[in-house]
């Protein structure tokens, strides 16, 4: 008896992830089945890496919408960051502090998102859709929309290479996951973000930092487009003013699909990484099989639409 | 009164049950036409539930409702304005963004031939309505232009429009100026005059001796009785509203008050509360008295820290504190367990134990890393404490009864070890054998040398619970009484303004 209630209280707790891993395993032996070739260990490699880009995204969108805001912005911050790494390096300044430049480019996003909703009390939306469409064209400006190319060999082979068979952008993606689980779950920030979301003014009242809090999110979200800009450049060898466009999109359904809701106070750093994995395994797998890409499409727009409106059921 | 006259509407043996509470039990309630009847009685009498049923927002349990003589079952809110019945709520319901014009013709709007709104009807129709009743307001203004009173009075408009045959008030003049007053009142006499039946809800003795012709009475949900104006004064109509002896389960014991350790002086802040002045011992348990809006929470606010005051000077525990935010109360040792612990005390969406942990977090981190296990186990042991009844410190707090959110939210402050506690109508909502835990809490802290203030609504609550209280009357402080001048008649008198040092 005992033993079973203990169990209910582990099903309760996790019924969003689990449902997105009965997904997972669904789709697995589906694609499995109808082509031999996705699960052999290359292809699901191939699959982590690209996963990889939009999934580290995805983390820093899940603390974002969790606090009951949302962050367009991202996919410009990872064109800004992939950018400023690229040109710095072609200038002759060393890797590392090319990297470090470009994470500082990117935390200033972060701060400029938090200053528009926190101070300014500019909704989130409108606030980070302005930052999106100001940074892209900066980049476009920057580069007068031109690839920089002949970046260091130092530089790219981490996309390329790996540690004991799995990809460095895997190792990544992983290391932001552990961080993003451990934030949530283990920090006072990471529960502020939560308490924050699901009721402000009970927030203020508890005494919460709220400034560090809306700051902090926005700020850690930004970090993240910005490593995710850094591989973005290495795996693609150049600097592509135009990468990352419409990743806001992605993440936001990663998210989304992985239960966090758009009203604030929930969103969940595994939740999100299933979702993120869900997605990619869709477009893989339909590749695999040869499938309409505008088919796949369609599935995945469903996919969230299905997924969002179970989680509701599910937690009425 | 003539014999014949049909009532416009009446409510014979209304009942109301929702889940374990018996909100109205057997209600008569009686409108004729040309009639202006107020409806009387303490909070949580049971007015505003009779009124919902009667505009369709509740179904009833038991009862019948006849308009006109004719029996009906009011369906929904729509169906009773076709029915011919209008409200007029103290917090104005109107489109703020429309014109005047299309807040009455909402739903309705009317259509020229080519298919396009007919503009120039809607004007002019809203303009005869709104001349009929002497109100002189621009049909094109939009709502969030106008003052309070001119959007009340649009308010009234828009039931005439609708061509309500009963219309109620419900609170009508609390946001209103004395000119503004008088001006609805003539409006209402316009009304009367027409055949209209108004139903008028207030708090306020004098404007119901001024326009009313009959009374009905309401006290915890039934009926005391039904009267004349003519034949009654305020004595006789408060102690009809109040007529009850303190029950004995809000006796507690109490311990011998200390040192000074609240000092407030002269605090003032706009309309909310001016010059309020008073002293808290510890050991206390303080009350604060008085009508919704009239000034409570928002003074409790200030010293707490999560509004700002204008003037004044807040002294607590020997030192000036006077704070702007609350992070500053909480860390002096205040503890603020807001009116609506819903929106304003719980993120309901997380567990017990996120709840619990919100305000004392420090004690439980090092260096920004939690100590999940201990906070779960600094909840496990208040919801020992408290009798929480959760299943776990890991359900969310949305799932819990009203009760036992309240326990959630005195585990919050109690976890931070707080000196003086401040609770805003802390049993609304709760059950009655919560209630008698959260009193028991109540005592537990002071004899452990914490210090209580209480706002309530409930009346036999304070008198019951309190040493000393406040009374306040629409931002002002009526007086402050001991425990032995504690009458139902003396108090209410202090809280519907007809006694008090200012007036």
């Amino acid at each position: 008896m005992a033993e079973k209630k203990k169990q209910n209280l582990f099903l309760s707790r996790f019924q969003t992830e689990l449902l997105l891993v009965g997904i997972l395993v669904v789709l697995f032996l589906f694609f499995g089945v109808k082509s031999p070739v996705f699960l052999k260990v290359e292809t699901l490699m191939k699959l982590l890496k690209q996963a990889s880009i939009y999934g580290i995204i995805a983390i820093g969108m899940t603390f974002v919408i969790t606090s009951s805001g949302i962050d367009l912005s991202v996919g410009s911050v990872v064109g800004l960051s992939g950018i400023v790494v690229s040109m710095c390096m072609v200038s002759g300044i060393p890797v590392i502090l090319s990297i470090l430049i470009a994470i500082g480019a990117s935390i200033l996003v972060g701060l400029f998102n938090g200053v528009l909703v926190h101070n300014a009390k500019v909704p989130p939306f409108i606030a980070t859709m302005a930052s999106m469409t100001v940074v892209r064209n900066v980049i476009l400006l920057m580069t007068g929309a031109k690839t920089i190319s002949n970046l260091p060999q130092s530089f790219t082979s981490f996309a390329s290479g790996s540690v004991l068979g799995i990809p460095n952008m895997f190792l990544t993606w992983l290391a932001i996951i552990f961080l993003g689980i451990f934030i949530t779950g283990r920090t006072v920030f990471g529960r502020n973000i939560y308490a924050y979301g699901s009721n402000k003014e009970s927030a203020r009242l508890s005494g919460i930092n709220i400034s560090s809090t809306v700051y902090g999110v926005y700020i850690f979200s930004s970090i993240v487009c910005g490593i995710a800009g850094i591989l973005m450049a290495a795996r693609l060898g150049n600097g592509v003013p135009t990468s990352g466009v419409g990743y806001e999109l992605d993440a936001i359904a990663a998210s989304v699909v992985g239960g966090a809701s758009l009203d604030g106070g929930e969103g969940s750093v595994i939740g999100t990484v299933l979702g993120a994995m869900i997605m990619a395994t869709l477009r893989q797998g339909g590749t695999l099989l040869g499938i309409n890409s505008f088919i796949m499409e369609i599935m995945i727009g469903s996919l969230i639409a299905i997924a969002v409106v179970i989680d509701k059921m599910r937690k009425s | 009164m003539q014999e014949q006259i049909t009532p416009i509407v009446s409510m014979k043996g209304i009942v109301k049950e929702f889940p374990g509470v018996r909100a109205l039990s057997g209600v008569d309630l009686e409108l004729l036409p040309g009639e202006v009847h107020a409806l009387v009685g303490e909070n949580g009498a049971g007015k505003s539930t009779i009124i919902k049923i009667l505009m369709g927002v509740y179904a009833k349990t038991e009862g019948e409702i006849f308009l006109n003589g004719e029996k009906k079952e009011i369906k929904s809110p729509f169906h009773a304005q076709s029915l011919g019945l209008g409200a007029v709520y103290q917090d104005v319901n109107l489109a703020q963004h429309l014109s005047v014009a299309e807040n009455f013709f909402m739903g309705q709007l009317p259509r020229t031939k080519f298919g396009t709104v007919d503009y120039t009807r809607m004007y002019r129709e809203t303009k005869e309505t709104l001349d009929s009743i002497e109100v002189h307001v621009d049909p094109k203004a939009i709502i969030r232009t106008l003052s309070v009173a001119q959007q009340e009075m649009v308010a009234i408009g828009k039931t005439m429009h609708q061509k309500a045959k009963a219309v109620i008030f419900d609170e009508p003049t609390a946001l209103l100026t004395a000119d503004e007053t008088k001006q609805l009142f003539g409006i209402i006499h316009k009304l009367k005059q027409d055949g209209v039946g108004v139903l008028y809800i207030s708090h306020r003795m004098e404007e119901i001796f001024s326009i009313c012709d009959r009374a009905t009475v309401l006290k915890d949900g039934c009926l005391v009785g039904t009267v004349d104006m003519e034949n009654t004064d305020e004595d006789h109509l408060i102690s009809m509203m109040v007529g009850r002896n303190v029950n004995d389960m809000y006796q507690i014991e109490h311990v011998e008050p200390g040192e000074t350790i609240l000092k407030v002086e002269n605090i003032s802040r706009g309309t909310a509360f001016q010059n309020i002045s008073f002293e808290v011992k510890r050991g206390e348990i303080f009350g604060m008295f008085g009508l919704v809006g009239s000034g409570r929470t928002e003074i409790v606010r200030a010293i707490f820290g999560a509004d700002a005051k204008d003037s004044g000077k807040v002294t607590f525990m020997g030192k000036p504190a006077d704070f702007t935010r609350p992070v500053q109360g909480i860390q002096a040792g205040i503890a603020l367990l807001p009116e609506d612990r819903r929106a304003q005390g719980l993120a309901l969406g997380m567990s017990v134990a996120d709840n619990t942990n919100m305000v004392a977090v420090r004690q439980i981190t090092r260096l920004g890393v939690m100590n999940k296990g201990k906070g779960e186990q600094i909840a496990r042991c208040y919801v020992e404490k408290l009798r929480t009844k959760t299943p776990t410190v890991y359900q969310r707090v949305k799932n819990l009864s009203g009760g036992n959110q309240q326990k959630v939210v005195i585990s919050k402050w109690l976890a931070q070890d707080s000196d003086l506690f401040i609770f805003d109508e802390p049993t609304v909502g709760v059950d009655v054998g919560a209630k008698l835990e959260i009193y028991k809490v109540f005592e537990s802290l002071i004899k452990e040398g914490k210090t209580i203030i209480i706002i309530s609504s409930y009346l036999p609550e304070v008198m019951g619970l309190a040493n000393r209280m406040m009374v306040m009357y629409e931002g002002r402080q009526m007086g402050i009484i001991t425990r032995e001048e504690f009458t139902d008649e003396n108090i209410m008198r202090y809280a519907s303004g007809m006694k008090g040092k200012e007036s």
